[in-house]
């Protein structure tokens, strides 16, 4: 079953770049790109689990800080040259409150 | 502009006469050191912009299209402000009147001329040598006119068979040619291989189809409007429907030598690519250097650097010869052969002969040096071998193994500068990314890579922190050979704009761009939030361009400038304090101490700094750790200054003869808080004995009785350079006035991520001396200039604690289970 947290309002979260959340599905990184879309994605880069949170985030794409894999966060999937996938979770951003999507958790 | 030595000169006008590889790239090599120093003109017979003519094999054989050889587009040319007249033959030069005319009565005056004519091939005197379907292969028209050809199918016969010939013979049977080489000699290239190496390379292209006539002198082209065949000095004859001449070239020197330039075979040029006309450079293979020219393209890139060198007034580097190498660009033969490959009297040979595997090396050693060598079939210790002739390495205690490669060798010998041939293939290389030496060479050799960028994108090695950038391209260096071009292809900051980093800047001053976002607008950034590449860099420019109204973009800095502590490889930070000099007190310990004892700090540590690392901390706990610290940050997770490193001094060292600790900490003071291109290392000694290893550091200092002996441009790491002397002063206020000034004009000039080291190399110590050293009023200014940047830095975690700067350090929501 599907539950949205309020994560509080998107000016929150620094534009082109990020927070998180701690969750039991633990850490999530909340993303904002320059036209003001946010994104979830698990915050462990696959590659060696660095924090996307801390990332440099431009259009749908977000750098990982520690070794600069980029992932793309509409598919949660790294890009080429490189191979790996992040868990990615449902947003929705409404008068300026944003949501975040999970699986079964009680807020 | 922000150069403060800047001098307005009129422009000069440089005119170039070749519009081939030697030609541009000197231009390259030029507007890289002083791209506004000129106005440049280029004039080339051909019709196409440079090209790159070592690929005209592939495309002959269909192997290659042949835009992909285009090295310079036509807008390069339009970008640069060059001025490019294609198809337009220069015929003379007028040294009084300093112009050159063209065939079609145009003139161009110029205040420096660089002639880069190329060469011609040779046409063998022989009746018949001007029929139609006698052809070169030479330039890209050549290559047009030759695949038209085979495209007729029929016979061809290449007379000459040396390395141009054989490429041509493969291109040629590749196109379905039935395809005859004739060549004087006994075995083909026998100008790189013995009897030997050659039989082995006619069998191997015996099997793809190419004839051979060998010991064959040629003495009459048949045929009456068109070629029909050709007849050998013995009378007999061989028909033939294309006859393609590669029996050398001859370096162009026409215009020179009428003009009253002095010639032999080439263009006569000292060791500055100067000719007699000092007004007058030449490179390329019209240049005929210390009795020696080349055909070769790695020579060519070494003349074109040096002449760019003086053209650009730096005047301080020499040409002095090219020790060369050279491979078979045909398919699947490896062959690679270098210096003196024959031996006889007076010299040594180690051989190895696998005749069944097509597999023949031939070492020739002189007093235990390698003096040349031939390697067929295996030429994978070639790079290796070439480095040891060229470092005169002495070779004895592993001579006897030396066909078999330095794989075998252990670590005896060999002391060469490139670290990376010496690695085994195991070896990592990019720490980041996990990429072995191996895979690195595999890419190159099997992928085809030729530049950094290719390397970086296809094998990750050198994609993310660059430091292993050096290695990474000694391998392509050493895989290559002379083909590796080390200029990046694409000079444009990153894949968001095709600006550079300095029309970037430029733009930054002149239009007053305050923030990377108003930047990125400015200049129509492909992608409006950037890249990780660009931001950081952009945001240092404005900052650097404008300290006081420029916007600091927190999410254009790197997460360990944003969370202003280092991020470690669990997402935990460290927390490195501002020790000033490396001097600290017994309170101070124990306020560490206590603070680390408090928070479970999981490590505690001495970094080579000088200074104490706590490791291991939350990011929340951050700020109450800076709090409780009341100390301010040491910058170790910047693009700053890092440290000043400093020994005893004359305080209690029994040598020193300087007061080394004070002068650290009062440099520390002054400079804390510098923004830079990359991390800056101070270190002052108090004695020539140098304990704090100021010759490695980025601006190190040294006591000497009489005074201080500064040094710039030392770096240790991965790639040690030591540093350079860039002058001596006497007085503590001097050293600081010298280190702003130097740190200011590497803060304004190198590019973001630039080092100190390779930018001295990059810009020349003699210019930075001349600025900071040599012109009293812009050292002050520089120094002013660093001033008052500095005086609009705040202690970061001082504005943490009191909340004036919000790291985030927190999460955005806790959601318990």
């Amino acid at each position: 079953m599907m539950e949205w947290l309020a994560l509080g309002s998107i000016a929150e979260i620094p534009a082109l770049g990020g927070r998180y959340v701690d969750t039991p599905q633990g850490q999530i990184a909340i993303l904002r790109n320059e036209n003001d879309e946010v994104f979830a994605v698990s915050n462990r880069c696959p590659h060696r689990g660095g924090p996307l949170s801390e990332g440099f985030v431009s259009g749908k794409t977000v750098f990982c800080p520690l070794h600069n894999w980029q992932i793309d966060l509409e598919k949660g999937e790294a890009m080429a040259p490189d191979h790996g996938c992040v868990k990615s979770f449902p947003v929705r951003v409404e008068d300026q409150q944003v949501w975040l999507g999970l699986e079964g958790v009680a807020p | 502009m922000m150069n403060p030595v800047a001098v307005q000169h009129r422009k000069a006008r440089l005119v170039v006469v070749g519009n081939g590889m030697a030609g541009i790239r000197a231009v390259e090599e030029l507007l890289k050191m002083a791209p506004e120093l000129y106005e440049i003109t280029v004039f080339g017979d051909e019709p196409h912009p440079n090209y790159n003519r070592i690929l005209l094999t592939p495309v002959l054989a269909g192997e290659m299209a042949l835009e992909e050889t285009i090295l310079n587009p036509l807008d390069w040319y339009a970008e640069h402000g060059i001025t490019l007249h294609t198809g337009s033959r220069v015929t003379a030069i007028d040294r009084v009147k300093r112009q050159v005319l063209t065939e079609d009565g145009y003139s161009a005056p110029y205040d420096r001329l660089l002639l880069a004519t190329g060469a011609a091939a040779t046409i063998a005197p022989i009746p018949g040598n001007h029929l139609p379907g006698v052809l070169r292969y030479r330039d890209m028209s050549d290559v047009e006119q030759l695949t038209r050809s085979s495209e007729l199918g029929g016979e061809a016969v290449v007379i000459g068979g040396g390395l141009l010939g054989l490429e041509v013979a493969h291109g040629l049977r590749a196109r379905g040619m039935g395809v005859t080489v004739v060549h004087r000699r006994a075995w083909p290239l026998d100008k790189q291989l013995d009897a030997r190496g050659g039989a082995l390379l006619q069998k191997a292209m015996e099997d793809r189809g190419v004839r051979f006539l060998l010991g064959k002198e040629s003495a009459e082209i048949l045929g009456d409007t068109h070629v029909t065949g050709l007849r050998f000095a013995d009378d007999s004859e061989i028909s033939a429907d294309v006859l393609v001449m590669t029996i050398g070239i001859k370096p162009r020197i026409a215009i020179a030598q009428a003009a009253g330039l002095q010639c032999e075979t080439g263009i006569l040029v000292n060791d500055t690519l100067q000719t007699y006309d000092p007004r007058i450079y030449a490179v390329g293979e019209c240049v005929q250097h210390r009795g020696q020219t080349y055909g070769l393209v790695a020579p060519l890139f070494e003349q074109a650097k040096v002449a760019a060198n003086h053209l650009a007034e730096y005047g301080r580097m020499r040409y002095q010869g090219s020790v060369t190498s050279t491979k078979l660009k045909v398919t699947g033969i490896e062959l690679f052969s270098a210096g003196d490959f024959m031996g006889g009297e007076g010299y040594e040979e180690v051989t190895l002969l696998d005749g069944s595997q097509g597999i023949y090396k031939k070492v020739i050693l002189q007093d235990n040096k390698v003096v040349g060598g031939l390697l067929y079939g295996d030429t994978s210790i070639g790079p290796w071998l070439f480095q040891l002739m060229r470092d005169g390495t002495d070779v004895s205690a592993f001579r006897d193994n030396i066909v078999f490669g330095e794989t075998h060798l252990g670590d005896s010998g060999h002391a060469g500068e490139n670290q990376a041939s010496r690695l085994a293939d195991g070896a990592e290389i990019c720490g980041c990314n996990g990429v072995a030496k191996g895979s690195i060479v595999r890419a190159i050799r099997e992928q085809g890579l030729f530049t950094l960028e290719k390397v970086r994108k296809c094998t990750k090695a050198s994609a993310s922190c660059g430091s292993c950038t050096g290695l990474v391209e000694q391998l392509l260096a050493s895989t290559l050979g002379g083909f590796y071009d080390s200029s990046p292809q694409k000079k444009a900051l990153c894949g968001c704009t095709d600006f550079s980093h300095q029309e970037i800047r430029d733009a930054i001053i002149q239009q007053k761009l305050l923030s990377v976002r108003q930047t990125f607008a400015c200049l129509d950034w492909r992608h409006p939030g950037g890249c990780a590449t660009c931001r950081p860099a952009v945001n240092y420019y404005v900052r650097t361009a404008w300290p006081a109204e420029g916007l600091d973009d927190a999410q254009s800095r790197f997460i360990n400038e944003r969370a202003h502590a280092n991020i470690q490889k669990d997402g935990t930070y460290s927390v490195i304090p501002r020790i000033y000099g490396g001097v600290t007190s017994p309170a101070e310990l124990k306020r560490i101490a206590e603070v680390a004892e408090r928070h479970n700090v999981p490590m505690v540590k001495f970094t080579g700094g000088q200074r104490l690392d706590l490791l291991g901390v939350k990011k929340e706990d951050l700020p109450q750790i800076w709090a409780e610290l009341g100390m301010p940050s040491g910058h170790a997770y910047g693009k700053a200054l890092r440290t000043v490193k400093s020994c005893v001094g004359t305080e209690f060292c029994r040598f020193g003869v300087q007061d080394s600790t004070r002068l650290a900490i009062e440099l520390e003071r002054r400079l804390e808080r510098m923004w830079a291109p990359h991390k800056v290392k101070l270190a002052v000694s108090g004695c020539p004995r140098n304990c704090s290893e100021s010759t490695i550091k980025d601006f190190g200092i040294i006591g000497v009785d009489s005074g201080w002996e500064l040094y710039v441009g030392g770096n240790g790491g991965m790639k040690v350079r030591a540093a350079d002397l860039l002058c001596k002063v006497k007085t503590h206020e001097e050293v600081l006035e010298m280190a702003k000034a130097f740190l200011q004009m590497y803060r304004e000039d190198a590019q973001y991520l630039e080092r100190t080291a390779p930018w001295v190399e990059r810009v020349g110590l003699d210019h930075i001396q001349a600025v900071v050293v040599g012109d009293r009023e812009s050292r002050q200014q520089l120094a002013a200039r660093m001033d008052f940047a500095l005086s609009q830095e705040k202690d970061p975690w001082a504005e943490a604690v009191s909340g004036r700067l919000d790291i985030h350090a927190a999460p955005l929501r806790r959601v318990p289970a």
